[in-house]
């Protein structure tokens, strides 16, 4: 009788220590949801703060009664925050679509045809990986600017181009496609372009989505190389176009609206997120680091 | 067979002209222009070969304070953040109940804009004349003197610096560290548990050695990050970061770089950006050499 009661009685603690514990690891995580999540509601509350009310609170409030969409009218029209997002966005497109096509026929050319020196060629690829971009940034910089493409879209975009990692992400997805399908489409003369268009491509598109959705990303936060080739306020991305609000003055004065410039670029990327955040988290273990 | 071998390199041609102009060209330029003495943008000619760019570089104070910084950055955020999204990922790997909805929030920092949420994180830590700011008030309620965390003491913006470059590379590492968790073997856990074995033996004897390599993998990746770091300090305190004393080595060479007036110094900069690489190839090394010692399998 005893016996059973004893085991009652550890069923019970045991119970117990789980919840304990439960509630505790519940605890912690959401605190730390809740660290990440703030900066994203104090934004956005701010960001619908009219700036007299802003300016009259000494204890920040925690909401607001009276949104108001002021402050998002006021950093488009007085700021230039929509050509900087004008500016960002072709430099995305255009950055994306030349980095797919090099990226996609270099994979290809890895992965399907023979030719000398392929392993070597590989190889060197692989070991460009390395290499850091604080040290190639400056003789680029020193190249752009003597060819005077400083300030263009040229020479923003043609050294964002290269990403060997890309590269090797597609060459191994590619090279997993048996064999079989490129022979039978030999035999029945099909290009090896067309072969490329048609069989490896659609098969890959999952890695292929992947792979633009990272350089998107990549694109719309880039900020390093934008700021150094351009000066001009008028080819200034959101990033250096953000950070301009800042220093112009504009922002410190007027803080509601310099976090309604802060929403408006952070939302793009937001909503992409939402949208694909497997692919993208997915993508990301795999091997990619920031910037 | 001339044609087919013409055919590989063709396709292969755009990603070699690229690379070749945009990163290979580059590199051996860098260390070119590093050695060349009195560089002169404009006529692009040197006086001379020599050390002297290193010595100017070393012998800069603003160099010297990045350097500091740097370090200081490095040595508190690269084992605080690892330790940190160790414990999340430890924290997410015991849960099933919103599991997925805490994995996407915390990777959320990982897409946003780092230039774009430094401000805000401005204007929290910000203490201006009229309002002390959020974290201010926070910090007075346990009795705390208002602190400017912008424009104040050293350590104040020092803090501010690990914390927000802590909140932005945390995501990247608790992704790697719950796939990791993820992939040891359950086997391992039952036997031990069968065996009676603690939970704090089982982390240190299965879990642990398990997520060795990854462990590793991240430090190694965390110290390079944190050795790059740049963009974080200029969300906080401006493009003026020599003034502010929040300078990195990153964001010196691009000070020597770039210049207003127009041409600038790529000399200094080639060699701050070579003593930069050496220090990080050196700790690379270190960090790989421990790792044959302690990483298991």
């Amino acid at each position: 009788m005893s016996k059973i009661m004893d085991f009652d009685r550890i069923e019970k603690r045991a119970r117990q220590t789980a919840l304990i514990r439960n509630i505790v690891v519940y605890g912690l995580l959401g605190l730390w949801a809740l660290v990440v999540l703030f900066p994203f509601y104090w934004m956005l509350l701010t960001s619908v703060k009219s700036q007299g009310a802003y300016a009259s609170e000494i204890v920040p409030q925690l909401y607001t009664l009276s949104p108001t969409m002021q402050n998002y009218l006021q950093v488009f029209t007085e700021a230039d925050l929509g050509r900087y997002f004008a500016n960002t966005l072709i430099f995305t497109v255009l950055t994306t679509a030349l980095m797919l096509g090099v990226t996609v026929l270099a994979a290809f050319a890895f992965a399907r045809l023979d030719f000398p020196g392929k392993n070597l060629a590989f190889v060197l690829f692989l070991a460009l990986m390395m290499i850091p971009s604080e040290l190639v940034v400056i003789t680029n910089f020193v190249t752009m600017k003597n060819a005077h493409l400083d300030n263009t879209f040229l020479g923003l975009i043609l050294p964002s181009v290269s990403s060997v990692f890309y590269i090797y992400l597609l060459k191994e997805n590619f090279a997993q496609i048996p064999d079989e399908l490129y022979y039978a489409a030999k035999v029945d003369a099909t290009s090896d372009l067309k072969y490329l268009r048609k069989v490896m491509i659609p098969i890959c598109r999952p890695t292929i989505v992947t792979v633009l959705i990272l350089k998107v990303i990549e694109c719309w936060n880039s900020y390093i190389w934008p700021r150094l080739i351009t000066d001009d306020p008028k080819m200034f991305l959101v990033s250096g176009g953000i950070q301009q609000i800042r220093e112009s003055g504009y922002g410190r004065d007027n803080i509601p609206a310099m976090m309604a410039a802060v929403v408006a670029v952070s939302v793009p990327l937001i909503l992409l997120f939402l949208i694909f955040h497997k692919k993208i988290m997915a993508g990301v273990a795999r091997g990619g680091t920031k910037g | 067979m001339e044609n087919k071998s013409m055919k590989g390199w063709l396709y292969l041609l755009p990603a070699i002209l690229f690379l070749g102009l945009f990163m290979v060209y580059p590199l051996i330029d860098v260390f070119v222009y590093s050695f060349e003495e009195g560089y002169d943008f404009v006529s692009q000619t040197a006086e001379g070969v020599g050390l002297f760019n290193y010595s100017y570089v070393l012998h800069d104070p603003y160099f010297m304070q990045a350097v500091k910084n740097t370090f200081i950055l490095v040595a508190v955020t690269v084992p605080a953040s690892t330790v940190l999204a160790l414990l999340i990922s430890l924290g997410l790997s015991s849960i099933t109940r919103l599991r997925n909805l805490f994995q996407t929030v915390y990777f959320l920092p990982y897409v946003s804009n780092t230039l774009a949420v430094g401000l805000v994180f401005m204007i929290l830590f910000d203490k201006t004349d009229s309002a002390p700011g959020l974290i201010n008030v926070l910090l007075s309620i346990f009795g705390v003197e208002p602190v400017d965390f912008i424009d104040g003491p050293y350590w104040a913006k020092m803090l501010v610096l690990c914390l927000y470059t802590i909140w932005v590379v945390l995501p990247f590492k608790i992704l790697v560290l719950t796939s990791a968790l993820a992939s040891v073997d359950e086997t391992y856990y039952k036997a031990a548990r069968v065996d009676g074995t603690s939970k704090a033996r089982i982390f240190r004897k299965v879990t642990l050695p398990m997520i060795s390599p990854t462990m590793f993998y991240l430090i190694i990746t965390g110290f390079i990050g944190a050795f790059k770091a740049y963009s974080d300090a200029v969300a906080l305190f401006g493009e003026n970061l020599n003034v502010a004393e929040m300078n990195t080595i990153v964001g010196y060479v691009y000070e020597v770089l770039y210049d207003e007036a127009g041409g600038g110094y790529p000399s200094f900069a080639s060699a701050a950006a070579i003593i930069l690489f050496v220090i990080v190839l050196t700790i690379t090394c270190i960090n790989l050499m421990v790792s044959k010692k302690h990483v298991h399998y």
